[in-house]
């Protein structure tokens, strides 16, 4: 059984009196006890809705979510609201965007730390704030004692990220989602941060839910990948046929648009045209299909389905990228 | 970041013998080069100097667990010259008011014989060597009436800003929290009390009252401020509510008590903070205002601002103008502090003006 089966997860956000709009198109995927998936897209495509639908954080009001999100067998979206509090930091963690915001500004970062062990497993302050200080060890803070006490504000972007992660790992939880973790910091340490997520989730076992629209953090850490385009799946596949063959136009359009450092001086980038705003609704068509460069009469008329590849894959796309056309 | 060097309030090593190889300081070293004999004996010494280099930066950065918000903004506060004067303003006016009785050269209920043979309806004895600024028109030493006065006057500023803070920030939490239906209805409540005009609204409280006395002046110079506490602190509560930190506690798991408590409230208030102390001149101001309209404690012996401005200094103005002066300068010059005060602590708890 996996770890976690998202089924057919929709979330559609409709104001009164307004076009509702389908931000996660019926998206699943499943997620393997101790494996690293990742959701790829760029912005808008529905990668951190999806998330926050998974941890049941979406607002209450002006949304409509449906299909299933299985954890261990029992559906997250059914659970009443205190039950999924309970599973909320002991049995999935999560991580933000910016470390700097997602810390309480006027709590010491010891104590955030022990707030989740009080909550969840129940120590006393004093055990807690002990337990504390060898996570932060644990997430390689050098002089934790004295981190204890500061305020978030007082440490660098790195080390709040790192505190960041020691929270969300402080009750060794089985789910770890990572929204866009290293989108705010520097890349000398992005790749710390990536590297000590993948320790950390080669050493406790934790399966990882990496979101993020950097095709860099996907190469280093992700054991199958799903693209996400318009709030749907359209391309799954292991990590080494996706970035040696990517079939989808739009997955074989992100990764010529990465620059490379061998290519000849004076060549323009890559870039995929237009932009996410000339979408079409899945319902006329492939919503990729304005910006597409194999489009075919066949993408005008409704959804294509998504159907497996002889690699074990999945994809959506009625004229795929030839199996022969490397990357550049 | 953690190296200490960058760490405010640390100085960097200044003295011109060691650390020829550190690269703090490689710069500014002249003569270490020249010195080529002796190397190994100086690298040894250099050593240890180093490392005793070391061990006091260490030393020095270790305790201090870091600036604090609070102790940054006393920090900035310091440097501010509109927080000294209002400060120091206030300052004194508590001292005052504490030792009123080491201050006061007389005891303000008391008549004095002296000053009360003089006293006509147009004429009240002036200053004298033992009455520093003369007689009030019931022959009691006026210096000391004033001195005690600003007790009142603390007292009464103090409590009623407490008593309206603390009704304002649990409106405005329990609001903040709850959101939808309770937010409407305490909202719709404030805002009937914020269309009111505050001083008229403190006027009818007090009329409303079967007896005044000073509760009464209290009690409503607090309603008046109440609303306007609820719907800062609201309005911060509702920020919080949509904040990346709250929706981090939240993802934790934590419970909506907590993160009312612990992650909402104490980020909302800031603002409320510092409106406590502008507001403690308004209610200074205000309750000044109902004791000149005749509407404070009626003691006469109890000494007051409002009171010795309203009845005595604008009774006999044409005689002894001093007994208006005096008081009104008092009340001015204590509202501008706390006014200051409060300004300068808005500037210095702002996040914008945070490095």
């Amino acid at each position: 059984m996996s770890l976690l089966d998202v089924r057919d997860l929709s979330v559609v956000f409709q104001r009164r009196g307004e076009r509702p709009f389908t931000a996660v198109d019926k998206v699943s995927f499943s997620v393997e006890p101790g494996q690293t998936v990742g959701l790829v897209g760029e912005s808008g495509c529905g990668k951190s809705v999806t998330s926050l639908a998974i941890m049941g954080l979406l607002p209450k009001r002006g949304n409509r979510v449906s299909g299933e999100v299985l954890f261990e067998g029992a559906d997250l979206l059914k659970l009443r609201p205190d039950d999924m509090r309970d599973r909320r930091g002991r049995d999935i963690g999560m991580i933000f965007q910016d470390p700097l915001s997602s810390l309480n500004p006027v709590v010491p970062i010891g104590l955030q730390v022990a707030e989740v062990l009080e909550r969840h497993r129940g120590m006393n302050r004093k055990a807690a704030l002990k337990e504390a200080r060898e996570l932060l060890d644990a997430v390689g803070i050098p002089d934790p004692m004295r981190r204890l006490k500061e305020y978030p504000h007082q440490i660098s972007g790195g080390m709040r990220q790192r505190a960041l992660i020691a929270i969300a790992l402080a009750c060794k939880p089985r789910l770890l989602i990572a929204d866009e973790p290293t989108t705010a910091l520097d890349v000398t340490i992005q790749a710390q941060i990536l590297t000590l997520l993948k320790q950390l989730v080669d050493e406790t076992g934790t399966a990882l839910i990496m979101i993020t629209h950097d095709l860099g953090v996907v190469a280093g850490l992700c054991d199958t990948v799903n693209v996400l385009y318009g709030g749907k799946v359209v391309e799954r596949a292991a990590r080494h046929e996706l970035f040696g063959r990517p079939r989808h136009p739009y997955t074989h359009g992100l990764l010529s648009s990465v620059p490379r450092l061998d290519s000849p001086r004076g060549e323009r980038l890559h870039a995929i045209p237009g932009s996410v705003a000339d979408n079409i609704p899945w319902v006329e068509g492939c919503a990729f299909a304005p910006r597409c460069g194999n489009v075919v009469d066949a993408c005008l008329e409704g959804t294509p389905p998504l159907e497996p590849t002889a690699t074990g894959g999945d994809l959506r796309c009625n004229n795929p990228v030839s199996e022969e056309v490397a990357v550049p | 970041m953690s190296d200490p060097m960058t760490r405010p309030g640390v100085t960097s090593p200044r003295d011109g013998s060691g650390l020829p190889a550190s690269d703090l300081s490689a710069g500014d070293r002249p003569g270490v080069e020249e010195k080529p004999e002796g190397v190994t004996r100086d690298l040894g010494r250099l050593g240890d100097r180093k490392k005793a280099r070391l061990d006091e930066l260490a030393r020095a950065t270790a305790d201090k667990g870091g600036v604090s918000l609070v102790r940054d903004a006393f920090r900035r506060l310091r440097r501010n010259p509109v927080a000294i004067v209002g400060a120091s303003i206030v300052g004194i006016f508590i001292l005052v008011a504490i030792f009123a009785p080491l201050l006061a050269p007389h005891d303000p209920a008391q008549r004095f014989d002296e000053l009360t043979k003089n006293l006509t309806v147009d004429n009240i004895p002036g200053a004298s060597s033992e009455f520093p600024l003369g007689s009030d028109p019931l022959g009691r030493d006026f210096l000391s009436r004033l001195i005690y006065g600003s007790r009142q006057t603390l007292f009464v500023g103090v409590v009623a800003t407490l008593i309206g803070l603390g009704l304002g920030v649990l409106i405005g939490a329990l609001a903040g929290a709850f959101g939808g239906w309770v937010d409407n209805i305490l909202m719709r409540f404030t805002d009937v009390m914020l269309a009111l005009p505050a001083l008229l609204l403190a006027i009818s409280l007090v009329a409303m009252a079967s007896r005044s006395s000073q509760w009464t002046v209290i009690f409503a110079v607090a309603v008046v401020n109440v609303p306007i506490f609820a719907r800062l602190l609201r309005g911060s509560m509702l920020a919080q509510r949509e904040s990346d930190h709250v929706l981090a506690a939240r993802a934790l798991g934590v419970k909506g008590r907590s993160i009312v408590l612990r992650h909402m409230l104490p980020n909302a208030m800031t603002a409320v903070i510092v409106q406590a102390t502008l507001t403690l001149s308004t209610a200074i101001l205000e309750a000044a205002s109902l004791s000149f309209l005749g509407l404070g404690d009626p003691d006469i012996n109890r000494a007051e601002w409002g009171l010795m401005l309203g009845v005595d200094g604008q009774r006999y103005f044409e005689v002894r103008p001093e007994l208006a002066y005096y008081p009104a300068i008092a009340i001015i010059v204590v509202a501008l502090g706390f006014t200051l005060l409060g300004e300068a602590m808005r500037e210095a708890l702002d996040p914008k003006n945070r490095r």
